[in-house]
């Protein structure tokens, strides 16, 4: 009992690594590669798992859905949508200054969210959606966690692979090339807001992927699940603290802060009687300790980006 | 139509002093340190709940209990600028804005751990409003207190920019703070300064929010958009803009709902924000940078 209690929470535990760590790397493409501000994670993060439960869902009074494609078919409408959003956004606003830019996302991600509240007719409000489709059910007896623990491991496994490919590939070069001197980088005839825009797309169709990954794992998401709190801070926090820049570090950084993170739950749910309403705050105080403390004292962050100058 | 058109104008003011207040800081900050603070809407709540403790806590009257809270929150802005911000300052400008972000969780969460999650309001009870016209339009005497005291603090800054040194010092800072550096203005002074009067004018502004709605730990954090969009819709760097800026974004956001649904009024300054800075990226009164 205790051993398949501890197994069943390692199970849980590496799934939402891999769902960080689809929102670490992603984040890395638009920051680490090429320096690009999103703090409106939240927001492709939520339009990937509202896509994908809206795509895939069965048919539920009040709201849209019913569609009941199979589970692939989310996943990429999720990826679609998210990076459609992103191509829209993108033109709008990648041409600003960077700490505008930040703004601009932020201010994307709001209206977003306020989008998920208000309109019923799509996203069923504040109540949430429920009953999206929970793949691998049935498939083998008491072993569906695993099976899904896996297929998200995979989908995190590939999408590292892809980072990896594009970061060092000439495109992932002329990225660095514009995070580093957007004016050399024109200079030498790179089209620098197209690059930008396409790092921003592949960013945010991750985002959408990771949160169609989310939406499938719970079965049940609401405006509430996609708090900035969750779904941008502790990203910002995991990529940093990982190492922006590198994509192992990303993917490192989701886990040990994703762990850090739980292992808090653990000693707040200790925490006397009186104090049990204010569990969230204390987190809260920690994420925002830590990410000072990062800052301060290793803004490399655990696993350094190895810049290659030229050279083998 | 027109009284009620005039009577969301009056909101708008009301709103856009808030703002106003809000964005002189972020516009300073931005202006002299270099670095978009999201943590001054929370700096606002801090200061707000300070004003509760002294006046509906410890009972103090009010004319002391705003002007301590004005005080605490200064102080509590430098204290982080030279235990954090301080140390970054060499680092590229997006590390500063991350690190506000920081900030901003930090102040909340002690907000809450101080102060509870629930909302709170300085004085309970309903307060009669000023009817004119028939009563189709009204004003709170809150709403007068905050229009007054809004006025009285901008014309107080005005005055330290315009006739002390250290206001010339910082408008010079923030119009360029290389060209300030080399013409011998203490820059580490002229930052100590900003955080006094961007602190305080956020206290104030948190305070007038609270006056006019309740109390809440999110309550600067949801205004931080809107702030900003004054302070770009000014100019940044430019106090006067800022405060321009605010009441623009306030009337437009609150004459909107009469077209749109209320729960999308954030939106509104968004937009605004997001076509000045294509259109206008220097703001109102900014000029160009050469």
């Amino acid at each position: 009992m205790e051993l398949s209690g501890l197994l069943s929470y390692a199970i849980y535990f590496g799934t939402m690594i891999s769902i960080y760590g689809l929102l670490t790397l992603a984040l890395n493409v638009q920051w680490g590669y090429t320096g690009t501000l999103n703090i409106g994670v939240a927001a492709f993060f939520a339009v990937g798992a509202y896509s994908s439960a809206i795509i895939t869902g069965p048919q539920a009074g009040g709201y849209l859905g019913g569609f009941g494609l199979p589970l692939f078919a989310g996943f990429l409408v999720a990826a679609l949508v998210c990076a459609i959003l992103a191509l829209g956004v993108g033109l709008l606003t990648l041409n600003l200054r960077t700490d505008y830019l930040a703004i601009a996302t932020i201010g994307i991600a709001e209206i977003i969210r306020l989008v998920l509240k208000n309109e019923a007719w799509l996203t069923n409000g504040v109540r949430g959606m429920g009953d999206i489709p929970r793949p691998f059910k049935g498939w083998a007896e008491g072993a569906d966690d695993l099976l899904f623990f896996i297929f998200a491991a995979a989908l995190l496994l590939a999408t590292y692979l892809f980072c990896e490919k594009i970061y060092n590939s000439p495109w992932g070069r002329t990225q660095r090339a514009i995070r580093e001197n957007e004016t050399a980088a024109r200079a030498m005839g790179k089209d620098v807001l197209s690059f930008r825009l396409q790092a921003f797309v592949i960013g945010s169709a991750i985002m959408g992927l990771s949160g169609a990954l989310y939406a499938h794992f719970t079965g049940f998401i609401s405006p509430e699940a996609f708090d900035p709190l969750f779904a941008t801070f502790l990203v910002w926090v995991m990529l940093i603290a990982g190492g922006s820049g590198n994509n192992r570090g990303a993917v490192l950084g989701a886990a040990v802060i994703w762990a850090i993170w739980s292992g808090s739950e653990i000693i707040i749910s200790r925490l006397p009687e009186t104090m049990i309403t204010q569990a969230g705050s204390f987190r809260l105080l920690l994420v925002g300790i830590l990410l000072e403390v990062i800052l301060l004292t290793r803004p490399e962050g655990i696993l350094p980006e190895r810049l290659d100058m030229g050279g083998k | 139509m027109l009284l009620e058109v005039l009577q969301l104008v009056i909101y708008g003011l009301v709103l856009g002093s808030v703002i106003a207040l809000g964005a002189i800081g972020v516009s300073l900050t931005f202006g002299i340190l270099g670095f978009a603070n999201f943590s001054h809407g929370d700096l606002m709540t801090f200061g707000a709940y300070c004003a509760f403790l002294f006046y509906s806590q410890l009972a103090l009257p009010f004319w002391l209990a705003f002007p301590l809270a004005l005080l605490a929150t200064a102080l509590l802005a430098i204290v982080f600028d030279q235990l954090i911000y301080r140390r970054l300052r060499s680092k590229d400008s997006v590390i500063l804005l991350i690190s506000s972000f920081g900030i901003a969780l930090i102040l909340r969460a002690l907000i809450q751990i101080i102060w509870g999650p629930d909302n709170q309001v300085y004085a309970s009870g309903i307060q009669m409003p000023y009817r004119f016209f028939d009563g189709s339009l009204r004003l709170k005497p809150d709403q007068l207190i905050i229009l007054a005291t809004t006025i009285v603090l901008m014309v107080a800054l005005h005055l330290f920019l315009q006739k002390s040194k250290t206001g010339k010092a910082m408008r010079a800072t923030a119009d360029n703070p290389e060209l300030a550096r080399l013409t011998g203005i203490n820059t580490e002074q002229v930052i100590i300064w900003t955080w006094v009067l961007g602190g305080s004018l956020a206290a104030a502004a948190g305070i007038f929010l609270g006056l006019d709605t309740r109390l809440h730990s999110g309550m600067g954090w949801f205004l931080l958009l809107p702030i900003f969009a004054a302070a770009i819709l000014g100019g940044i760097g430019h106090p006067y803009g800022a405060i321009v800026g605010g009441l623009i974004i306030g009337v437009v956001q609150e004459v909107s709902t009469l077209f749109i649904e209320p729960n999308y009024k954030p939106a509104i300054a968004f937009s605004v924000m997001v076509a000045m800075l294509i259109f206008k990226p220097t703001g109102l009164f900014g000029q160009k940078k050469t």
